[in-house]
């Protein structure tokens, strides 16, 4: 047992003389966090929309009105008049502007005819986020517009009413909890895998096993002391981060408590991976090659950045098996809707279970020889 | 008992033979040298007896204790200085102590007497606090020297303690070793590429050489065993033609080499030879240009038994040859 002590008492030592580990692991998420949060987030504004109308009539007038409506207030796009669709069309070609709403000849003729009239929307479908914003807000626009001036006393139409359970979640808040985990992930990466098998190139190891420590102290003593800057990583990243995303009420000591719980877990299961991963590994390329790899591998498909039920089923399959789906899991529930750990026992499960898995794998391909 | 019992001691990598049936015992007290060229299994020995490397075949027995067995015996038994310096460089010295002292399990009150004694013994009292990083070669050796004592064993393994020295921390070193051998009345086996100091410090050694052992004894026995005691360098001017058969006639003459006019005599009585030298000089009207007397190094009882090839041999790379590796200094 002190000997444990004893390598925890080095790792310790040695972060307390240069604790670039924790900070390079606080850091690089939390500018992830900052940068993907606000640049996925946001509403999309100021496209452009060239509108060439051939009719000139009142109803194409009153299409006319409507978007400038959305121009003033949405500020979704605003509008440019053409007088001819070939030049509209090629601004559009030429990214001047992302799409052309062209009202043809006739078209008021046949709205007071009711001859199905139509308008066209051609749009750059590059940018996909852009292209379906600017077909939601025309669709809006001609929904109002196909209304009845009148309303009837009575409707068969269905309405679908939305029930928000909990209050609007801005993106940034959607992504913390992958962010808190990510920082764990890196704290273990950097010390599990990079410094780990760097000590072992440069013979450090050699004198620890001259020693009488056994196997099983050994691996503790790594892992443990791994998990410990984990741990502080992560902790430093459920405060600040709760911070910057602009949780409710973000330093609530309850759910801090509970979110210490699940960095606890989530550390010593991303850090028993590692060192499963690391365990046969003398060569320092090997976990800074497969450290970009293994960040995508684990980050994505856990639904930290966009909902796992879009997946293709053998990125699911990836998913199930990957400790940062529970870990996220989890943090999402504490973060985003501040429930209590028997919300996310199963998700403690997994890491407890995984941690226990690849710590005794890893002790089973553990040598105490060179 | 001996304090090192080696019988038939193997090891394969591969079909490849590192150390094969080697066998030597080591007494208490004795300094023991194991020399030989690179890649000749030096290194495979030592980590086999030290529990790093398990044999393919052979037994062995440090301070009474099975190799393989009894490792956690041996290794609590035994101090080892490997051939990397694996101090920790963010460390500082007394840091470095404090953990091993904490790994070998020595109370806390011995720990701090313990460690504040060996600092001193080596000289390293006034670095204590600061970190290894800033430590030269010779310094970082000595501290590892001291982290080695620090469960005060009585068998002490060095792997090339003084390689990629300057000559003065080598010579620091060893005075440190000699010190703390009979301070401590230590045992120590002890590996190098250097003759003289393995010549003025061992009490004896072992040639090793293709994993086999081919010389053991003391070196002042390894010398008189080769060819010649000493050797005349020797080079003459209007030397006749018969000159070489005449050099080898002369008195305890074991046998001449000649590069061009230079002679490389080897005797088995320096002085008688050269005497005889000057007189057939003499009478055979052959000026002497120069002439030095030297006596048998080991050099040349590490070359009579291990030969002259170069040893290009290619080697399994080493991680630490990695360039992701930081090399702060030796």
């Amino acid at each position: 047992m002190h000997r444990i002590w004893a390598m925890i008492e080095r790792d310790m030592r040695r972060f307390r003389r240069s604790p670039v580990l924790v900070i390079v692991s606080i850091l690089m998420p939390l500018v992830q966090l900052v940068v993907l949060g606000y640049a996925f987030g946001g509403k999309i504004k100021n496209l452009h929309v060239g509108v060439v109308d051939q009719d000139h009539g009142v109803p194409a007038i009153k299409i006319r009105e409507m978007c400038q409506a959305i121009a003033a207030n949405a500020k979704t796009f605003d509008t440019i008049s053409y007088s001819d669709e070939a030049s509209a069309l090629a601004d559009l070609r030429n990214g001047k502007i992302n799409g052309v709403l062209s009202i043809p000849p006739e078209f008021s003729r046949k709205v007071l005819a009711g001859a199905s009239p139509q308008i066209a929307l051609a749009e750059d479908n590059t940018d996909q986020f852009s292209a379906s914003a600017l077909a939601d807000s025309l669709n809006g626009l001609l929904v109002s517009y196909n209304g009845p001036a009148v309303q009837p006393r009575t409707t068969a139409s269905v309405d679908l009413s939305v029930v928000e359970i909990y209050p609007y979640v801005p993106y940034i808040q959607f992504l913390l909890p992958g962010t808190i985990t990510l920082s764990i992930f890196v704290s273990a990466m950097i010390g599990g895998g990079i410094i780990f098998i760097d000590d072992k190139a440069r013979g450090l190891h050699e004198g620890y096993l001259v020693t009488p420590i056994r196997k099983i102290e050994l691996i503790l003593g790594f892992t443990l002391a791994g998990a410990i800057k984990a741990i502080i990583a992560g902790a430093v990243l459920i405060t600040v981060g709760s911070v910057i995303a602009g949780i409710p009420d973000p330093l609530n000591p309850l759910r801090m408590a509970k979110m210490l719980v699940l960095v606890v877990a989530t550390s010593m299961a991303l850090i028993s991976m590692m060192f499963l991963i690391m365990v046969r590994v003398s060569d320092p390329l090997v976990p800074r090659a497969i450290f970009g790899m293994l960040n995508t591998v684990l980050y994505f498909p856990s639904g930290a950045v966009y909902p796992p039920q879009s997946f293709p089923n053998w990125m699911k399959a990836i998913a199930f098996v990957d400790p940062f789906t529970y870990a996220v899991d989890g943090f999402k529930e504490l973060v985003l809707k501040n429930t209590g750990l028997m919300a996310i026992n199963v998700d403690l499960a997994f890491l407890l279970g995984f941690t226990v898995l690849t710590i005794g794998l890893a002790t089973l391909l553990f040598r105490r020889t060179l | 008992m001996q304090a090192i019992e080696v019988e038939n001691l193997t090891k394969r990598f591969g079909d490849f033979t590192a150390v094969d049936g080697i066998s030597f015992s080591v007494a208490p007290g004795e300094v023991f040298g194991l020399l030989g060229p690179n890649g000749a299994g030096k290194s495979t020995l030592i980590r086999m007896l030290t529990t790093l490397v398990p044999p393919t075949s052979g037994t062995a027995y440090v301070n009474g204790f099975d190799i393989v067995r009894q490792a956690n015996d041996v290794r609590q038994s035994i101090g080892v200085i490997p051939q990397a310096m694996t101090s920790d460089l963010d460390l500082s010295a007394q840091e470095n102590m404090s953990i091993f002292a904490k790994l070998y399990g020595i109370p806390r009150e011995r720990r701090l007497k313990t460690i504040a004694q060996l600092l001193k013994d080596v000289d390293l009292e006034k670095w204590a606090d600061k970190p290894v990083k800033m430590f030269s070669g010779g310094m970082r050796r000595r501290l590892e020297i001291a982290r080695g004592l620090v469960h005060e064993p009585k068998l002490f393994f060095l792997d090339e303690p003084t390689t990629g020295l300057d000559p003065v921390s080598r010579v620091g070193v060893w005075d440190m070793l000699s010190r703390l051998k009979t301070e401590r009345q230590l045992t120590i086996l002890v590996t190098t590429h250097y003759m003289d100091e393995a010549d003025k410090l061992c009490d004896r050694i072992a040639i090793v050489d293709h994993g086999k052992l081919v010389a053991l004894d003391s070196p002042l026995k390894l010398k008189a065993s080769i060819p010649g005691k000493n050797v005349l360098e020797v080079s003459f001017s209007g030397a006749p033609k018969d000159w070489m058969q005449k050099l080898k006639s002369l008195d305890d003459v074991a046998d001449v080499k000649a590069v061009d006019n230079i002679y490389r005599i080897s005797s088995h009585n320096g002085p008688r030879t050269t005497v005889a030298l000057m007189e057939a000089a003499r009478s055979a009207g052959a000026a002497i240009n120069s002439l030095s007397v030297q006596s048998t190094s080991l050099d040349d009882v590490f070359v009579h038994y291990t030969g002259h090839q170069l040893r290009d041999t290619l080697q399994a790379p080493s991680a630490a040859d990695s360039p992701f590796v930081s090399h702060r200094g030796m």
